[in-house]
């Protein structure tokens, strides 16, 4: 995965001439980085593996009405379904059996139509709920939801982030000292209690005061409580490779040319640290992933019945006696994606920077 | 140094304030908490809850109530809105758990991290590396919550039977008993911090052993693993003693919530997740204090001893 940086460091629009005996040309970091990465094929496959999951997500509505032939929230409590050319219950009911010889009394439980991959012709190719629901369309619908969270989460937590810390980079003095402060304060918080505290809290009424209206269900909540409490792991490195750049001279030469603070913080600061941002980006997407599972894990995130990953597998907690599959096949799903943007993140770091050192404190 | 402890402690009793105050703040400005109509029920008249509220002191300005709040937190005198139970009394009986739960988790996740950040290092590029660096990412990628489930489902009696079913034995009441229960959290929390600092130590490991003071080392003539011990490892451990302090506060500051939860061991976390279902402030309010305290409290202690190890970085 974490290839040693001296593979890369090599890799300059010098040694580039060299191997293609032409003269010495001007190439962007981008490109450079491009290349790099393009000999990186865990990472490139890792990104395929995350993309796939992403397409296959986003084409749960296909998939229910052509392949599993029913919707994320449609119960099946009593029909029967053709496994094999035989008639199976989804839900078969349970109670108690006498033996007609020898009078003695069994109890049956309930029990839930497994995981028929394609038996029975795309119809709960994953496996029942205990309501009859296709695990499986639950599961890429889920999907959408977990996806979107940590997206969206991602976007505007690190799109406030580098705000913040060009403001606290640029000034310095007061503004650097207030900014500071709050992501200090943002750090102490125990924020998974806090998060769950304000889920929880929001989850009965929303949020309505003033312009700001959210209603109790909305993925809004997740995602802004997600993207408040990772602000601060974003935003301190990104601030002190601003605190460093300030001070060199192109910089300098910037202000002494007349540009004033807007031109220097996005035409010369922000480029400097765009590929930082990108990383962090990359990896802040999986980190929220298991951030909105936690949440809503605990019933503080998505409110069911509308599925996410987090919340398949806190109703499946409760029946992993009798359908371990209700747990298993969301959380697979949840380290698969996290893991394919995980591997892709260093890659993209490794290539990007051979030498930065970016990383997320969980 | 005096002036610096004293700064320190300035801020970090700033910090507690402010935390509190957002803790507070929040249950005031969310809508649904209005803790005199839930406390009064579903039938309750207009004169119940108005009774309710001033009994309790519902109605009195907030920086009222928050003062009040925060001097049951100190004499306390906390009660919950919802159990009519003292609250301090019952964190005070989760803590052992929490406390059992974050110290073995956290020897367990400092041992094989760093050992698993060794070997790695020391193979770096060999299958050995690759397998262990994979294993670390899958760890580092796993909610933790699932596979507290699955773990404790398929190695549980009704399976393997190799553990048993959640719950905790308090360690003055049966030594044996009480191991046997917290082997499985400890691991189940241990996983996610053994991968990553697995990769945080094999990447400072193979950043430093190209340093000069190694090179040196080496052409001294000292043995390979002195030179990694003595020289590379306890150069690469410091971000590592950095990350150990301040995830140990974490965990037992309410990160170890999930692993409770799941293992049902009755802890402050556990506590807290039950608290925060009936959105009862007062057990939100001491727990998310006590979870700030100890972060507050090691940040402070980190920034203490890296003053006194690195004089760089000593505060003029």
């Amino acid at each position: 995965m974490t290839q040693q940086a001296t593979d890369f460091t090599l890799d300059t629009a010098a040694e580039l001439a060299e191997r293609e005996q032409g003269p010495i040309e001007g190439r962007s970091p981008w490109y450079l980085a491009w290349r790099r990465l393009r000999r990186n094929y865990v990472a490139l496959g890792s990104l395929v593996v995350f993309l796939l999951v992403v397409i296959a997500c986003i084409g749960a509505p296909w998939y229910a009405e052509h392949v599993a032939g029913t919707g994320p929230n449609n119960t099946h409590l009593t029909d029967t379904i053709t496994v094999n050319g035989e008639q199976v219950d989804v839900i078969s009911a349970g109670g108690t059996v006498t033996d007609p010889n020898t009078g003695q009394i069994t109890i049956k439980p309930v029990t839930v139509l497994g995981p028929q991959l394609w038996r029975a012709d795309g119809k709960y190719v994953l496996g029942a709920d205990t309501l009859g629901r296709d695990v499986a369309v639950r599961v890429l619908y889920g999907g959408r939801n977990s996806l979107l969270i940590g997206i969206v989460s991602a976007l505007i937590c690190t799109l406030v982030a580098t705000i913040l810390a060009l403001i606290a980079g640029y000034f310095g003095g007061w503004s650097d000292w207030g900014i500071t402060r709050t992501f200090d304060l943002i750090a102490a918080l125990p924020v998974i209690l806090l998060g769950i505290a304000l889920g929880a809290a929001l989850a009965i009424n929303g949020f309505h005061h003033g312009p700001i209206n959210i209603e109790s269900g909305s993925l809004w909540i997740p995602i802004l409580i997600i993207s408040v409490i990772l602000v601060a792991y974003v935003g301190r490195p990104l601030r002190g490779q601003i605190l460093s750049l300030r001070e060199k001279e192109f910089i300098e030469a910037s202000i002494a040319q007349g540009s004033g603070p807007f031109r220097v913080m996005l035409g010369e600061l922000l480029p400097n640290i765009a590929s930082t941002i990108l990383v962090f980006f990359t990896l802040i997407i999986a980190n929220n992933i298991l951030v909105e599972a936690a949440l809503s894990f605990l019933g503080a995130g998505v409110q069911p019945p509308n599925p996410s990953w987090g919340t398949l597998i806190s109703e499946g907690q409760e029946r992993i006696r009798t359908a371990p599959w209700l747990t298993i096949v969301p959380g697979t799903a949840i380290v698969l994606t996290v893991v394919a943007l995980n591997i892709f993140g260093d890659g993209l770091r490794d290539a990007l920077d051979p030498r930065a050192k970016v990383r997320i404190e969980h | 140094m005096a002036a610096f402890i004293v700064r320190r402690s300035v801020g970090a009793i700033l910090v507690l304030a402010a935390v509190s105050f957002i803790t507070f703040a929040i249950f005031i400005v969310i809508p649904g908490g209005d803790p005199a109509e839930r406390m009064a029920g579903k039938n309750a008249t207009d004169e119940n809850i108005a009774n309710i509220r001033s009994t309790w002191g519902f109605d009195q300005p907030f920086y009222v109530q928050y003062g009040k709040m925060m001097q049951k937190v100190f004499s306390g005198d906390l009660i919950s809105y919802t159990t009519q139970q003292n609250v301090i009394q019952e964190i005070k009986r989760g803590l052992p758990a929490t406390i059992s739960l974050a110290v073995g988790a956290a020897i367990i996740w400092l041992f094989f991290g760093v050992l698993v950040g060794v070997i790695s290092a020391v193979t770096a590029g060999r299958w050995s590396d690759r397998g262990i660096t994979i294993l670390a990412l899958i760890g580092i990628s796993m909610p933790v919550f699932w596979l507290g489930i699955l773990a404790r489902y398929y190695l549980g009696p009704e399976n393997a039977g190799i553990f048993p079913d959640g719950g905790y034995v308090p360690l003055t009441d049966n030594p044996a008993e009480w191991l046997y229960h917290m082997i499985l959290p400890w691991f189940v929390l241990a996983v996610l911090f053994i991968g990553f600092y697995g990769r945080v130590l094999r990447s400072n490991i193979l950043d430093s052993i190209n340093e000069d003071y190694v090179r040196t080392a080496k052409a001294k003539g000292l043995h390979p693993r002195r030179v990694l011990l003595k020289h590379v490892l306890r150069n690469s451990m410091i971000p590592i003693v950095t990350l150990f302090a301040l995830d140990f506060a974490g965990v037992i500051g309410g990160g170890a919530i999930l692993t409770e939860t799941v293992f049902d061991l009755q802890g402050v976390g556990q506590y807290a997740a039950r608290s925060v279902r009936s959105l009862d402030l007062p057990p939100i309010m001491a727990v998310t204090l006590l979870g700030a305290f100890f972060i507050v409290f090691f940040n402070a202690i980190v920034d203490f001893v890296y003053a006194y190890l690195d004089p760089r970085i000593r505060p003029s």
